[in-house]
């Protein structure tokens, strides 16, 4: 039991710390966030630069390309962009976490070469068109069918919460291929060109008003077969295969900065003088008391990863609990902030708040509501803690 | 970094587990409950020959040398066990005060309660030989002070909240006794709040446990009530705040015993390796106190009627959390320090 990082671990800290102090000054501003090539634009560029640096995939295995860095490299590296301001993945994020690790588990040598490069450097944005608007928690029930037509594909039907759809070359799709009701025996992992004929993107707006999602309608879109990411009808396999990619780093950008806003937010009630109300104080002294163990818990899913190579109970764990802290900060703004938080948009920073203007309270208070649905809602999370790690008796179906 | 149990922690840990299944299993245990003397001499001698009393004392004195991070592995097993007697408190005295190493009961009583007016409660007092006081926060000299437990006039009390946990009350002001040399206050107090800490996570796993069988087994609507969403999510709530804290407590442990990563952890923090030590020790022992009472509220829930019965063990736990988590400071208090440090 050591949190004391080795000699390697330190060289490879103050490496990145170095180029990052030296790369980010030379970012163009930030783009706003309805402006999607913008932000396409943007985000790209950093992830060339990560490339040119050696810093492209650093969680992928060196055979996909990527540089193969240890759970605890990875942790080092989300930790050292965090705590500087670097950019996050942003629109990369299908194609950097999820498409690109799936391709190489699963793909082809020639699926290798023609998809990995392009993901890597920041050229070709991918989307996620596994939801669907009647299959959501219940994935395995999804209907959007593809038909086999000579060397083609022919898909039909819809997907919903479809993240950069208007940016994105490609799309990682699961569609039924196999009898409806072949639930996840019947189910093919599909790599959609965004171009193709007979696609329609409809953006859903927000609660916060953006447009940080699509629904896909999806009418005789032709795909080659050639496209498939393994056999037909073995889609949910490779599916899960990805998952086993994550090494107990997933939401660490998300934590530490979390952390960041509750001790701006400490400083904001020190100089407003909610500090001197016990009750705010003590849910500052809850809130830091629980981030600092989900920070440790993270060290603890980390170290499980680099010995078992998954990172174990501790994984679904701190992604429960994480949600509702995240939530309760979030609550803890808005109280904060109590009128102010009616109006940030008018009022931001005129009351002379500092560091964390108005609408960056509003902004994370926006951000925590699909913290307990994203990714699996927090029921499903319960379900599976209770049955996989419990080993509590499935529901009768 | 690797921050996992070790292959000797692993078995450590199930070193202890064995002994005290073998040794004081819940049902002889509680043939002890209300007994003024709780934990017999044999059970006390047997705990002494593992060594666990001079674990924290350093070789040069003749003991084990081990770091708290081992003894906070061995707490958690004893917090599991619901083991009583002022176990804890003479392990975490034994490096300052030789008698509690060579096995002698020692209880630690706080004079920095929230409530002075009211007496002061000693546990196990028919079990220590020694009460070592802890200053209260303003005082200057901040000495540890040690009495002999003769010397003082202990009214028993009759029905304890935890009846595995005897008390008695002592009037104010403790006075007497006399400094213990080279005792430094903070550390003891950091020690046994991380070793009190380990305990509550040890019941809180404990009550996760039974309660988690119990569902498996317990049928309603011809199925087990654990295939209910309604219980499986209660399960897994606690399931988490049992790993959240056991996280928060290692840290605690690791930064307490290795001052490096105190102050590295300081440095990124822009405050005082003092000032993150107390602040890991306080989250630990905050979060602890919550999975513990909440865990074996939930259990209780889980085993519904029965649960709330004598009969059926979970009170005990739930009681014990109570102890423990009144014991140099609760959440509140906890959550008030962890806030004047940052």
């Amino acid at each position: 039991m050591d949190l004391r990082y080795t000699p390697e671990e330190e060289r490879f800290r103050h490496e990145l710390r170095s180029w990052l102090t030296q790369a980010l000054p030379t970012l163009p501003p930030k783009p706003d966030a309805t402006d999607w090539p913008g932000r396409r634009a943007y985000d790209s560029n950093w992830q060339r630069m990560l490339f040119d640096a050696g810093y492209a995939g650093v969680d992928w295995p060196v055979e996909g390309g990527g540089r193969g860095a240890s759970p605890v490299e990875q942790l080092i590296f989300k930790e050292e962009c965090e705590r500087i301001g670097a950019p996050y993945v942003g629109v990369g994020f299908v194609g950097l976490l999820h498409a690109g690790p799936t391709i190489i588990a699963e793909g082809t040598h020639e699926q290798r070469e023609r998809f990995l490069p392009p993901i890597l450097k920041g050229e070709e944005i991918w989307c996620q068109g596994f939801s669907e608007p009647g299959s959501g928690s219940d994935l395995a029930s999804l209907r959007t069918k593809a038909v086999r037509d000579g060397d083609d594909y022919v898909i039909s039907g819809s997907k919903i919460w479809t993240s950069h759809a208007e940016v994105a070359d490609y799309c990682e799709m699961l569609v039924r291929t196999g009898p409806e009701d072949s639930r996840h025996r019947g189910i093919t992992w599909l790599i959609v060109p965004m171009d193709t004929p007979g696609i329609e993107i409809r953006p859903l707006t927000t609660m916060g008003g953006s447009t940080e999602f699509a629904e896909l309608f999806l009418d005789d879109v032709r795909v080659p077969v050639a496209n498939r990411v393994g056999d037909e009808n073995d889609g949910w396999r490779v599916t899960m295969v990805t998952l086993s990619f994550e090494r107990g780093t997933g939401f660490v950008g998300e934590l530490l900065e979390s952390m960041r806003i509750l001790r701006s937010l400490t400083e904001f009630a020190k100089r407003t003088g909610s500090w001197g109300d016990p009750a705010i104080r003590r849910r500052i002294g809850s809130l830091t008391a629980s981030f600092d163990a989900l920070w440790a818990l993270t060290k603890r899913n980390v170290s499980e990863a680099a010995r078992n190579g998954v990172p174990g109970v501790g994984g679904v764990v701190f992604k429960l609990s994480y949600s509702e802290q995240g939530q309760a900060l979030a609550e803890l703004g808005m109280d904060l902030l109590d009128r102010a938080g009616l109006a940030a948009s008018e009022l931001d920073g005129a009351d002379g708040l500092g560091p964390l203007p108005n609408a960056e309270l509003v902004d994370n208070w926006i951000k925590s509501i699909p913290l307990t649905i994203a990714a699996g809602t927090s029921q499903i999370q319960r379900n599976i803690v209770a049955e996989r790690v419990l080993g509590l008796p499935k529901e009768p179906k | 970094m690797d921050f996992e149990l070790s292959t000797d922690q692993v078995e450590l840990a199930e070193g202890i587990r064995a002994l005290l299944a073998g040794e004081l299993p819940l049902e002889t245990l509680r043939t002890f409950e209300g007994a003024e003397n709780v934990v017999g001499a044999d059970v006390w001698s047997s705990l002494a020959a593992t060594g666990v009393f001079t674990f924290l004392v350093p070789e040069a004195d003749g003991g084990l040398g081990l770091g708290l991070k081992e003894a906070m592995v061995v707490a958690e097993e004893f917090g599991r066990a619901l083991l009583p007697g002022p176990v804890i408190s003479t392990m975490a005295a034994a490096p300052d005060f030789a008698p509690a190493a060579e096995g002698a009961g020692v209880a630690i009583v706080d004079l920095t309660a929230p409530n002075s007016a009211a007496p002061l409660l000693i546990e196990h007092p028919r079990s220590i030989e020694w009460v070592l006081v802890l200053p209260s926060t303003d005082d200057a000299t901040g000495e540890v002070r040690v009495v002999d437990a003769a010397s003082l006039d202990l009214t028993l009390v009759d029905e304890p909240l935890d009846p595995l946990t005897p008390m008695a009350t002592l009037a104010r002001p403790l006075a007497g006794g006399a400094p213990l040399e080279g005792a430094n206050a903070v550390a003891l107090r950091q020690r046994t709040m991380i070793l009190l800490a380990a305990t509550q996570v040890g019941n809180a796993t404990a009550t996760t446990e039974l309660a988690v069988a119990y569902a498996k087994e317990r049928q309603q609507f011809d199925r087990p009530i654990g295939s209910f969403q309604a219980i499986k999510h209660l399960l897994a709530d606690s399931l988490c705040r049992a790993e959240l804290a056991r996280s928060a407590l290692w840290a605690a442990a690791v930064m307490l015993d290795d001052s490096e990563v105190a102050a590295v952890e300081a440095d990124t923090l822009s405050t005082s390796p003092a000032a993150v030590t107390w602040r890991a020790i306080a989250g630990a022992k905050s979060l602890a106190d919550e999975a513990a009472i909440t865990n074996a509220r939930t259990a209780i829930q889980v085993y519904g009627g029965m649960g709330f019965t004598w009969e059926v063990p979970l009170h005990l736990y739930l009681k014990r959390a109570r102890v423990a988590s009144s014991t140099l400071g609760n959440r509140t208090q906890m959550n008030d320090l962890i806030s004047a440090l940052i």
